[in-house]
């Protein structure tokens, strides 16, 4: 390619984008100046895409702008629609999209190569390509079973089929086989065959991959997937020698590994046993010890109302049960009305809980609750013995003693919010059943644990009504 | 052989009724009673009949009308309210009753259930005679430490209300302020209070004398303590001395002749400076320490106070005298022994709660039907007798939460825990050999051009991993959405096909910039739209 007098450019702007990308994930490391760095993203994104455009070799300015256009409309029109509850969805299914653009990326930048490389560089192209499209259709197809199962189209129970770490091994010595065909084809017709094959393969194995993964793991699943969108768009980079799509895929594939290994590290798991999947679902018996079983108490919304009026602390810690029931609204109304009483309300908030990371600060700020009073499980652990209530809405399993106390079970050495620790402890609760690891929560059956069964939101707008 | 009442009782409830029975303290200067009317009113909700001894709660403050008012039957002498009892409640261990001119002990019997302190181990005899006579015994004191029997730790709350109770003694022998001033008058000092041993009657006192204003330091033998004390305010006074001192189940042991040395001149040198010094200094099973020397007491400033809350078992201080207030060169020493029995409203409230949250425990039905389940590491420490059968000493309970560090045994086991960070070093240095080797290798075939792009990916990778850690928890999803909105960046991908040679490679291009734009404008909107809503008060 020979270099054009805009290249050099370019290339700066490409340096400023990526610095703006930098200080835009830089930014998030406080709410303050958070805003400042989605506008940094976005400054950088319209500067790469204005550069891009001066390119040499575009000219086809309609094919770009007619497409854009239409597809930033769309973008604009599910952001400004989508209700926080939904969020995990949307981020799964962009996931998905970047999966699919960067597969087609891949097959037109390889049927459009024709002649352009030799040598070595025609194998590493050619490799690039191959990868780059591997990471793409497994993001694709994984994030859309993912963006299923959140919406619940498809069962969050894990669905195992027999034997599958084989069909999975055979699958990936079927991709390397082919990967060697594809490198030696002599000509693109050729190629092709082996690259289809390969994208139906890796797209079978995107569905198979997610399909095994149980709803308590959710939230690293959606960790990894945006992580692979990040390895897809640097492996384009790569195909494409493109520095600013690979330091940005890189960016975005390092945040999600990140991401992965804090909600791997918060439910006490290994990312490697999630990735195998089975997790969840089966209702298994717990270890020995875990006998003492009691009765849980169950209490109304007038007695516990009456409680309420009496606390001066109280420790709020939601899960995905209340983004179930939308109720974050109703517990903001109860926080306020009880923060005007003088009581000490505060949130509890694990790292899993909800289905993707940070998803129950994004609902309680949509809410309104001043993130000041949210706090993370570390930060308020140690105040719980000092509280006089805590109030779970819809959590299960990040609550669960057993974590602690029962070092067989399946969930033993999670680390939970210790929500017993407090004076007295109440359990907003659709029914008794067990959380998405399938076992029983000792917490219900504490003497000091009352249950108040019921939609959540119901629950608690009847609480409200009970405040003096 | 039951009375009436009970005959009554049972005909009512239409079954067996298993009574509990709260006899009045007999032992001398015991003002507290082990059940007050609020807690009685609870134990019935859990299904039992009430039994109180005439006149059993009048000096802690609760009237017989009260615990009558709440459902207990009153006004029982002593002996009918042991014959009717199937279980007794005690605050202090069986005594001879010298009303009934029998030993308590020999109460126990035919399946009758004694819950008391009871201190087991100075009681080895009693125990086999109760078990002779088939009765039961919980020991209060004995309830294993671990969280979920927090509830119904007598000793803790006892322990609570000494540490705040010898504050206020000290505080009524001493002629000054606690707190200092600068009044009009001149400038007042403020009181410096040294507490040893941080337990839960020194975090007590700590936290007292703290709040009347005084100057407070405190010394224990452990130093995982140092935060608590710290927490409430308190100086730890550090010894600058190796050595770990907590034993089994959270007390204290007995340390090396070389700590005791140092920590002896710690309290010399602190002894010429503080005004009081509250003790509290206790190793379970032995005699307490004596750490204030008669020396120590002489170097002290006239007018100061010493406050031995060890006094019952031979005192922390050598001139402590049980149970008195002794002056010695114008330093008062207090040895009482019954701190909390000085406060026994408030010590009964707490510990009639205890053992509320006991027999609660003991009553999962809620059917006044006491369950011992052995299994439980609650019943299996408390109970030393059962129906006759001797149980104490029970097998070891490992605490539920904080398990203690690991501490080295022996100097030989010191390099097996040095080799595993070592270890770790070799592997990550061999990891990294492995992989320099591999970049190299990878360097030498490919192609000049990939291994620039390669360099700036992996130094991308190494600010991304940067950058990350330090987004805040809260900020997770928005970070998901933005990094969804950035890596639509593979949009400028899609743009430099846009003119390929091939059709086909055109079409799946513009499909890709489609696909890409969505991913871009919806993410950065949706970021956006949740940052908008995070606010702060």
């Amino acid at each position: 390619m020979e270099i054009s007098a805009y290249q050099g450019a370019i290339t700066g702007a490409y340096i400023i984008a990526s610095i703006l990308f930098i200080l835009s994930l830089g930014g998030l490391s406080h709410q303050e100046s958070a805003r400042r760095g989605n506008i940094f993203g976005m400054a950088g994104m319209a500067i790469a895409i204005v550069a891009t455009a001066f390119h040499e070799s575009i000219e086809s300015y309609v094919y770009i702008l007619i497409p854009m256009l239409l597809g930033g409309a769309v973008g604009a029109w599910r952001a400004s629609r989508v209700q926080m509850t939904q969020m995990p969805e949307l981020v799964a299914l962009l996931h998905s999209f970047v999966g699919l653009a960067a597969v087609l990326v891949g097959f037109s930048s390889y049927l459009g190569s024709e002649g352009l490389y030799s040598g070595a560089e025609k194998v590493v192209h050619e490799a690039e390509i191959y990868l780059g499209i591997l990471i793409g259709a497994v993001t694709f197809t994984g994030s859309v079973i993912a963006f299923g199962k959140l919406n619940g189209f498809i069962t969050s129970k894990p669905m195992i089929f027999p034997g599958r770490h084989l069909v999975n091994l055979a699958g990936l010595l079927i991709c390397i086989w082919y990967g060697y065909d594809f490198i030696q084809a002599a000509d693109i017709p050729h190629g092709m065959i082996a690259l289809t094959v390969m994208t139906v393969i890796a797209l079978l194995f995107g569905v198979h991959m997610v399909m095994a993964i149980g709803g308590a793991d959710m939230p690293v699943v959606i960790s990894m997937l945006n992580s692979y969108s990040g390895w897809a768009a640097a492996a384009t980079g790569f195909m494409l020698s493109n520095d600013l799509l690979i330091v940005t895929g890189a960016l975005v594939g390092s945040s999600g590994a990140i991401l992965s290994y804090i909600m791997c590290r918060a439910m006490n798991r290994k990312f490697v046993s999630v990735i195998m999947g089975g997790f969840g679902g089966q209702s298994r018996s717990s270890g020995a010890g875990q006998t003492e079983q009691g009765t849980a108490v169950e209490i109304s919304q007038d007695e516990c109302g009456a409680v309420l009026n009496n606390i001066g602390s109280l420790v709020i810690v939601p899960g995905y049960g209340m983004a179930v029931a939308h109720a974050q609204h109703a517990v903001y109304e109860l926080t306020r009305k009880l923060r005007e009483k003088g009581v000490n309300v505060r949130f509890a908030i694990h790292p899993v809980a909800g289905r993707m990371p940070g998803h129950m600060n994004v609902l309680l700020a949509e809410a309104r609750v001043p993130y000041d009073i949210v706090l993370e499980m570390d930060e308020i652990q140690e105040d719980l013995s000092d509280t006089d209530m805590v109030m779970v809405i819809g959590a299960n399993d990040i609550v669960n003693p057993s974590a602690i106390d029962d070092p067989e079970g399946p969930i033993a050495g999670m680390p939970v919010i210790e929500a017993w620790n407090a004076r007295e402890v109440i359990v907003l609760k659709r029914s008794m059943a067990s959380g998405y690891a399938g076992i029983e929560n000792p917490l219900f059956f504490k003497p000091n644990t009352k249950m108040l069964f019921g939609d959540a939101r119901d629950s608690i707008e009847g609480l409200i009504a009970h405040l003096i | 052989m039951r009375l009436d009442l009970i005959s009554e009782l049972c005909k009512f409830y239409g079954e067996p009724f298993v009574i509990v029975g709260i006899p009045k303290e007999i032992a001398a200067n015991e003002k507290r009673v082990s059940c007050t009317p609020n807690e009685v009113n609870r134990i019935m909700g859990l299904g039992y009949g009430v039994l109180v001894e005439a006149g059993a709660g009048v000096s802690a403050g609760f009237a017989d009308q009260e615990y009558a008012d709440a459902g207990a039957e009153v006004g029982l002498d002593a002996a009918s309210l042991w014959d009717h009892s199937d279980i007794v409640c005690k605050i202090r261990p069986p005594e001879p009753h010298p009303e009934m001119g029998c030993h308590e002990s020999t109460l126990i019997r035919d399946s009758r259930m004694l819950i008391s302190v009871y201190e087991p181990a100075l009681r080895e005899q009693m125990t086999t005679q109760i078990a002779e006579a088939g009765g039961t015994v919980l020991a209060l004191d004995a309830i294993p430490r671990i969280s979920r029997a927090q509830k119904m730790d007598v000793l803790s709350s006892m322990a609570n209300i000494a540490g705040y109770r010898a504050v206020l003694e000290a505080g009524n022998h001493f002629r000054r302020f606690f707190m200092g001033q600068i009044t009009a008058a001149g400038k007042i000092a403020p009181a410096k209070v040294l507490v040893i041993g941080a337990g839960v009657a020194g975090l007590s006192a700590i936290g007292t004398a703290v709040s009347l204003g005084a100057i407070v330091r405190a010394f224990d033998t452990r130093p995982e303590v140092k935060d608590q004390i710290e927490s409430m305010n308190a100086e730890f006074l550090d010894l600058d001395f190796e050595e770990e001192g907590e034993g089994a189940g959270g007390y204290a042991r007995v340390m090396s002749e070389a700590f005791i040395e140092a920590e002896m001149a710690l309290f010399a040198e602190q002894a010429k400076d503080v005004d009081i010094i509250i003790t509290t200094a206790l190793i379970p099973g032995r005699p307490a320490p004596k750490l204030i020397t008669t020396e120590m007491v002489r170097s002290m400033r006239p007018g100061s106070v010493i406050v031995d809350l060890a006094a019952e078992q031979g005192g922390n201080c050598e001139l402590t005298a049980p149970n008195e207030a002794v002056d010695d060169h114008g330093v008062t020493i207090i040895g009482y022994t019954d701190l909390t029995s000085r406060m026994a409203h408030q010590a009964s409230v707490l510990f009639a709660a205890n053992i509320f949250h006991l027999i609660s425990d003991l009553t999962p039905e809620k059917d006044g039907n006491l369950a011992l389940d052995i299994e439980d590491d609650i019943v299996r420490g408390s109970t030393v007798v059962r129906q006759g059968e001797v149980l104490w000493p029970p097998p070891p309970v490992q605490p539920s939460v904080a398990p203690p560090k690991s501490i080295p045994e022996s100097t030989a086991s010191e390099p097996v825990a040095e080799a595993a960070p070592r270890n770790r070093a070799v592997s990550t240095l061999i990891g990294m050999g492995v992989a320099g080797i591999l970049l190299i290798a990878m360097g030498s075939v490919a192609p000049a051009s990939f291994m620039m792009h390669f360099t700036v990916f992996v130094l991308a990778c190494f600010v991304g991993w940067q950058v990350i850690w330090n987004v805040t928890p809260a900020l997770h999803t928005p970070l998901m959405s933005v990094t969804n909105a950035i890596s639509g960046i593979i949009l400028i991908g899609a743009m430099l096909q846009i003119d390929a040679s091939s059709q086909l490679a055109v079409w799946l291009a513009i499909i890709a910039v489609t696909i890409a734009s969505i991913n871009v404008a919806g993410g950065f909107l949706v970021t956006q739209r949740m940052l908008k809503m995070f606010r702060k008060e």
